[in-house]
């Protein structure tokens, strides 16, 4: 029984948000990735193109709530989420033609393009809170929980109880489904395989036909599509603050580095293995350990090992460690 | 590109910037237009000059061309823009001065993906497959601007070069020299060109493979289709050439029938060892 509590504990705690949070994670250094992979630069700009779309998603779900629109259970920004990836990817095509594409016509040697990305972050972080403002925004309608605590208590008659929110759980769905369709697009589509050819050689692409323009501009829709999708379930799972989503620029790239840099599959394992750390590291284990664990050996403190306002300390160590030791990452940083 | 504003100093830091498959060429910029221009060889870059974005002159009206069913060849010691020529005809460098014809059309002004559409098929000297992608994906690569079925085509290429066909599902970067190289020229006829360039397509690989490209490369030009070719082994290639063009610091030293230049005397002494 104690076991079993335990465990549940272990779950509600850890690993169902950890899943969600790195399902969330996955999600953002995917498009950080294809960025680094295709156009060559680390984009600095990922987390406030996440918050910005985020934000067109909120302005149309207030939009369909007001017109008394909704998706039954499920959050109405689900249906916000494609107007909202048309808006973002208008706004990066904009963005491309107006500052990258002039880079691009120069040749400028990609650092540069970090820098000019870094600028493009300042103007986006500021659009958003300029439109939306800079406090916390609740967008999330719909059911709350799955399973609330109360009631897995009632159901199995256990001391610890086991919630799992809808959000968490549709954060998980959509991931799986966005992940499965942007490996079938990079693997058996046209535009996707020219993608990947562009990636791995830029000169030869142009000798097969390719046309780097368009191969820029796919990339760019499916980062938008990327980033506000992350973005928004981000924000449905825990609530939207543009400056959240400028902080969740580390564990994003932490991730992306840590699973090696270009590789889709590597952004993915990163992602959870950002998350479960985090999580990992600022989780009180009191309670787990005292189910298992003989009463002479209970633990009298918290035992957590870092205070979650450190969390982001964690990325960072994570960072640190795999550049100095294996700095082209878990997956080898292939190109995608 | 050294130097100008837009450089990164010599900052390589591989953990925010990914140089790896860059760009290195300068390409035509998109916009121009092909004009008509009746007459001549069916593929010729004539009277070419120019060189790498702002650097010195490598080439200086310098002149190669190749007719329907022909075979041509360009030799020439290293460093004589050779490659740099080949280049030049397919785009990947703005020329100063000197046109670009195929076909009866100045195509100058064109990118190299809209030669491509013309019908121009080049294997570049190296880096001359998508390593990371599959021997399949590099053929299907190839035929990227084709709407038809290829399968006919890829065929083809598999019947020319065997051993692809049991490699086709391999990364093609994991291949031996010789089978790169096969990826390489097959991933150029994936398009069906009209005219195929071929930037030393023997480099590197042993002298038996050698032979064998060679043969191959022979069987696609009794196909019809027109082949410029550099090559390293002058002797060799001149032997099989129609026509043949010796470089020398970017200019025409010599042209001729390879039959020719192989009797020359000069040509002999001092390009071919005696």
């Amino acid at each position: 029984m104690d076991f079993l509590n335990a465990l549940v504990a272990l779950a509600n705690f850890v690993f169902i948000p950890a899943i969600a949070y790195g399902s969330q994670l996955a999600l953002g250094a995917l498009g950080v990735t294809l960025i680094y992979g295709i156009l060559r630069f680390s984009n600095f700009a990922h987390g406030d193109t996440m918050a910005i779309g985020t934000m067109f998603t909120i302005l149309v779900t207030w939009g369909l709530q007001a017109l008394g629109v909704s998706f039954g259970p499920l959050p109405t920004a689900l249906l916000a989420i494609p107007f909202g990836i048309v808006l973002t990817s208008l706004l990066v095509l904009g963005t491309d033609r107006l500052v990258y594409r002039f880079y691009r016509e120069q040749k400028a040697k990609p650092v540069i393009l970090v820098i000019v990305s870094m600028g493009v972050m300042f103007i986006y972080n500021g659009l958003t809170r300029l439109i939306i403002g800079p406090g916390d925004q609740n967008f999330a309608d719909g059911e709350r929980f799955l399973i609330s605590a109360r009631d897995f208590k009632t159901m199995t008659g256990l001391d610890e109880g086991l919630a799992l929110k809808s959000t968490q759980a549709i954060t998980v769905v959509v991931a799986i489904l966005v992940v499965a369709l942007l490996f079938w697009f990079l693997n058996h589509t046209r535009t996707g395989k020219s993608m990947r050819a562009y990636s791995d050689n830029e000169d030869l692409a142009l000798l097969s036909g390719i046309n780097p323009e368009r191969v820029v501009m796919g990339t760019w829709i499916i980062v938008a599509a990327l980033a506000v999708v992350a973005g928004t379930l981000y924000g449905l799972d825990k609530s939207f603050k543009p400056f959240t989503y400028f902080q969740i620029l580390l564990p994003i790239f932490a991730s992306a580095i840590v699973g090696g840099l270009g590789s889709p599959l590597g952004a993915i394992a990163g992602g959870f293995i950002i998350a479960f750390s985090e999580v990992g590291i600022t989780y009180a284990w009191k309670k787990v350990l005292t189910y298992m664990l003989p009463e002479s050996l209970e633990p009298s403190g918290l035992v957590q090992l870092l205070s979650t306002d450190y969390k982001f300390a964690v990325s960072f160590v994570i960072l640190i460690i795999v550049l100095l030791f294996r700095p082209t990452g878990l997956f080898k940083g292939k190109s995608v | 590109m050294s130097g100008g504003p837009y450089d990164d100093r010599g900052n390589h830091d591989a953990s925010i910037t990914n140089p790896r498959g860059m760009a290195e060429d300068d390409p035509v910029h998109a916009g121009g237009h092909e004009h008509p221009a009746p007459g001549g060889p069916f593929l010729i870059g004539e009277a070419m000059t120019g060189g790498y974005g702002r650097g010195a002159d490598i080439l200086h009206s310098c002149t190669i061309a190749v007719d329907r069913g022909e075979i041509a060849v360009i030799v020439g010691p290293n460093g004589a823009g050779k490659s740099t020529a080949m280049k030049a005809v397919f785009g990947m460098l703005n020329l100063r001065e000197g046109m670009v014809r195929l076909d009866g059309e100045d195509i100058t002004e064109l990118t190299p993906q809209a030669r491509v559409r013309k019908g121009m098929g080049f294997v570049p000297q190296t880096h001359n497959i998508f390593t990371s992608m599959t021997v399949e994906e590099n053929l299907e690569m190839g035929a990227f601007i084709r709407r038809d079925d290829i399968s006919d085509t890829m065929e083809q290429v598999f019947d020319l070069f065997p051993i692809l066909k049991d490699k086709r599902r391999q990364a093609a970067g994991e291949l031996s020299g010789g089978q790169r190289q096969q990826v390489a020229v097959g991933r150029a006829l994936m398009t069906k060109p009209k005219v195929l360039m071929l930037d030393e397509p023997t480099a590197g690989v042993s002298p038996i493979v050698m032979d064998e490209l060679f043969d191959r490369i022979i069987e696609v030009a009794r196909t019809g289709l027109p082949v410029l070719m550099v090559e390293q082994n002058a002797r060799q290639a001149l032997a099989i050439a129609d026509k043949g063009y010796v470089l020398v610091q970017g200019r025409n030293a010599h042209t001729g029938t390879g039959k020719a230049l192989l009797a020359d005397d000069e040509v002999r002494r001092s390009f071919l060892g005696g």
